[in-house]
C-alpha cells in the first residue's frame, strides 16, 4: 500500500452489510478530464463545445432510435428497487447515485424530458430533467462510478442493463468534448503502437527474450514466447499487462508452458499486442472496431489458423460478442476451432484430451479461491455448454491444485462482484472509488479465508489482477495473494518429451 | 496537485499526478525534488532503480516490465534485492509508478 489514504477504508465484518443511503458521499470522485490532443486524436472535440446541450440531446435521440435496447432501458424501469443493493460501488460507498436505478435515472430523466410526451409538457410529474451543467457534472461523476459489470441487470426483472446506459452516457460525453483521460490516452496508444502500454515492438521482443532466459534458468526447459512468427498455428492475443505487470506475467508464462508441452505452434503479434479493447468502456463502436481490426490484420499477415485470447475480461466480452461483426469475416481461419477461443478453454481441452500432465501437489502450498471476472461471468460464455464460463476455469483450477475453496454463493458465478476497477476505472485518480468498490469482494474473500485460510485468489482478467494487487493491502491482505489462473497451471505442469 | 514542479529555479510542466511532461526536462535534482514532496529520502538503492529506468527508457522508449527491473536490480545490488517486495519497500507507491515518476518517465498506462 502507498501512503496513508485520505479516505476511510470500509471495515470487513462477518458478512456484507447494506449501507444506509446517503446523498453525495462520492460526488467529489471524478476521473481526470482528457487532454485536448488526446480527444482530437480520437476524432472528438478538443474540449466541451459551445452548443454541447443541443449536440448531446440530439445524440441521445439518435442512440435511442438506433438501439431498441437502449430505448427499452429508458422506458421500462418501474422503480421496483430490486437493483438498489446490488452494485459494489453502492455497497462500498452508500452514495444514492450509485444505486443502479439512480444511475440510470441520470440519463433517463433527460431522455424523458426530450423524447416522451409527458416529459415535454409535464416534466416535474414524470421526473424529467433538463440537461444543464449540474446534470452534465453528475453524468461525468456517476457514469465514471459504474464498472459496466452487469451485476444489477441480473436482478432487474426487466433485464435493464446499466452497463449499456453508462456506455451510452460516456459516448454522448465524448461526442461533446468531455472525455476521461485514462481511456482516451490508452485508446490513442493502441491505435498508434498496438497496445495500452505504448510498448514498442523492440521492447516487447526484449521482454519476451528475457522471460525465455528466465524460464530456461528456472525449469531447464526451452519454453519459447514467439513474436511475429509467420505460419504459427495460433495467434495469442493477450492484454499487454501480461508483458509488464505482476502477477500477470506468470499467467503469460503459464500459457507458454501449455503451448510448449502440447506441441502447438503459436505466436504473439507486435501489431495486435493488446487484447483489451477500451472502445467498449467509452461506448465507441468506431474505436472498438479499429482496435479489433488490428487482430484480424495480424492474423492474416501471420497466416495463423486460430485466434486465442489470454486472460482479459472485457477483451473476451468484446471478442466473444463482437469480433466477427467488428472485424470479420474470419473465413481464412481453421473452422474446426471456435472463434474466438479462450486460453482457459484451450488448456481445459488439452487436459481432457490427456495432452497435459498436471501434478496438483506442486501447488500444495497454496489454498486457492477463484474470483469470477464480471465480463467473463455475465457478459460472455465459454466453451460449448451453458455455464462453461463458470465450470471451465474451475475444472482447470481443480486439475492444477488440491486445495480449492469457493467464496460465498451470492458472490460467485453470475452473482460475482466486480473487482472494483473495471470499465475504464482502473486509474489512480479514482483510487478511493476503487478501494471502496472492492469491499464486497474483499468481504467475500475474508469469509472464505476465515474458514479455509486462503493463500491465493486466482483470476482471469488483467484489470482484476492489477486492481487486487493494489487494493488487497487496504483490507489487510497481501498484494501478491492475487495470481493468474495460468500460474497455477504452469506451476503444476509436468514436462516430458512425450507430452 | 499543481501541474508544474519548481526545481532549482526552473518551472517544469507535469501532469496532474506530478509526472514530467517533457522527459528531457529531467535532471537528478528533479528526482530529489519529487522525492521531497513524498517525504522520501533517496538512497543509493533508490538511485540504482532510477538510473536503470532511465537507461532502459533511452533504449526502448518505455519503462521496463517489473520483472526486467527486478532482475536488473538483483544483478546490481545482489540477488536478495532482486524481488518485487524489495522494490515496494523502496517505492511504496509501486516501482512502476513512483520510480518512473522520479526518473522523469511517463506514467505506465493500461491495465497495470
Amino acid at each position: 500500500m502507498s501512503k496513508k489514504p485520505d479516505f476511510r477504508v470500509p471495515e470487513l465484518n462477518d458478512s456484507l452489510e447494506v449501507p444506509k443511503v446517503k446523498d453525495g458521499t462520492m460526488a467529489h470522485s471524478k476521473p481526470f478530464i482528457s487532454k485536448p490532443e488526446l480527444n482530437l486524436a480520437l476524432g472528438y472535440p478538443e474540449e466541451l463545445i459551445d452548443n454541447w446541450q443541443e449536440v448531446a440531446i440530439n445524440k441521445l435521440g439518435d442512440m435511442v432510435n438506433n438501439s431498441r435496447a437502449l430505448r427499452v432501458y429508458m422506458d421500462t424501469c418501474v422503480k421496483c428497487g430490486a437493483c438498489t443493493d446490488k452494485c459494489h460501488y453502492f455497497l462500498g460507498t452508500g452514495d444514492k447515485n450509485n444505486m443502479p436505478v439512480a444511475r440510470q435515472d441520470l440519463l433517463r430523466s433527460v431522455y424523458k424530458r426530450h423524447y416522451t410526451l409527458a416529459g415535454k409538457y409535464l416534466p416535474k410529474l414524470v421526473g424529467a430533467e433538463d440537461l444543464d451543467e449540474q446534470m452534465l457534472d453528475k453524468w461525468y461523476t456517476y457514469y465514471h462510478q459504474c464498472s459496466q459489470c452487469r451485476r444489477c441487470s441480473v436482478y432487474c426483472p426487466f433485464g435493464i442493463d446499466t452497463s449499456e446506459v453508462s456506455m451510452a452516457a460516456r459516448d454522448i460525453m465524448q461526442t461533446i468534448g468531455k472525455s476521461q483521460k485514462y481511456c482516451t490516452e490508452i485508446i490513442g496508444k493502441v491505435h498508434k503502437l498496438g497496445n495500452n502500454l505504448g510498448l514498442p515492438a523492440p521492447a516487447l521482443a526484449d521482454t519476451l527474450e528475457g522471460l525465455e532466459e528466465d524460464l530456461l534458468d528456472d525449469i531447464n526447459v526451452p519454453v519459447k514466447l514467439p513474436l511475429d512468427v509467420a505460419g504459427a498455428e495460433v495467434l495469442l492475443v493477450t492484454p499487454s499487462a501480461d508483458f509488464f505487470a505482476e502477477p500477470h506475467v506468470d499467467g503469460l508464462i503459464g500459457y507458454a508452458k501449455v503451448f510448449h508441452q502440447a506441441g502447438i505452434s503459436w505466436t504473439l503479434s507486435s501489431h495486435a499486442s493488446e487484447a483489451a479493447n477500451f472502445g467498449l468502456f467509452t461506448g465507441s463502436m468506431g474505436n472498438m472496431q479499429k482496435i479489433a481490426i488490428r487482430i484480424r490484420e495480424a492474423a492474416q499477415e501471420l497466416g495463423v489458423k486460430r485466434i486465442v485470447f489470454g486472460e482479459c475480461g472485457h477483451a473476451w466480452r468484446v471478442a466473444y460478442n463482437h469480433l466477427d461483426k467488428l472485424a470479420g469475416p474470419f473465413d481464412f481461419l481453421d473452422r474446426r476451432y471456435p472463434l474466438p477461443q479462450h486460453m482457459v478453454e484451450v488448456t481445459h481441452d488439452l487436459i481432457e484430451q490427456g495432452r497435459l500432465r498436471l501434478d496438483r501437489s506442486a501447488n500444495d502450498a497454496k489454498r486457492v479461491t477463484y474470483h469470477d471476472s464480471c465480463n467473463v461471468a455475465r457478459a460472455s460464455r465459454m466453451g460449448s455448454k451453458p455455464g462453461g464460463q463458470f465450470s471451465i476455469p474451475r475444472d482447470v483450477i481443480n486439475a492444477s491444485c488440491n486445495y480449492f475453496y469457493e467464496m460465498p454463493r451470492n458472490t460467485t458465478k453470475e452473482a460475482t462482484f466486480c473487482c472494483g476497477g473495471g470499465g475504464g476505472l482502473l486509474t489512480d485518480d479514482l483510487l478511493e472509488l476503487r478501494v471502496k468498490g472492492a469491499l464486497p469482494r474483499m468481504q467475500a474473500l475474508k469469509q472464505v479465508n476465515d474458514k479455509h485460510h486462503i493463500t491465493h485468489m486466482a483470476a482471469i482478467c488483467a484489470i482484476c489482477k492489477s486492481q487486487f494487487a493494489k487494493v488487497l493491502p487496504y483490507y489487510g491482505f497481501e498484494m501478491d495473494q492475487i495470481i493468474s489462473l495460468h500460474q497455477l497451471v504452469g506451476d503444476a505442469l509436468v514436462f516430458s518429451a512425450e507430452g | 496537485m499543481s501541474d508544474s514542479i519548481e526545481v532549482g529555479g526552473r518551472t517544469l510542466a507535469t501532469d496532474e499526478e506530478g509526472y514530467l511532461e517533457q522527459h528531457s526536462d529531467w535532471a537528478p535534482d528533479v528526482a530529489l525534488a519529487m522525492a521531497a514532496i513524498d517525504d522520501c529520502e533517496l538512497t543509493d538503492s533508490h538511485w540504482a532503480v532510477i538510473n536503470f529506468l532511465r537507461e532502459y527508457y533511452e533504449e526502448y522508449e518505455i519503462a521496463p516490465a517489473v520483472r526486467i527491473l527486478t532482475k536488473a536490480i538483483g544483478k546490481k545490488l545482489g540477488k536478495e534485492y532482486g524481488n518485487a517486495k524489495y522494490l515496494y519497500d523502496l517505492y511504496p507507491q509501486g516501482p512502476a509508478k513512483q520510480a518512473c515518476k522520479y526518473a522523469g518517465l511517463p506514467k505506465p498506462t493500461g491495465c497495470v
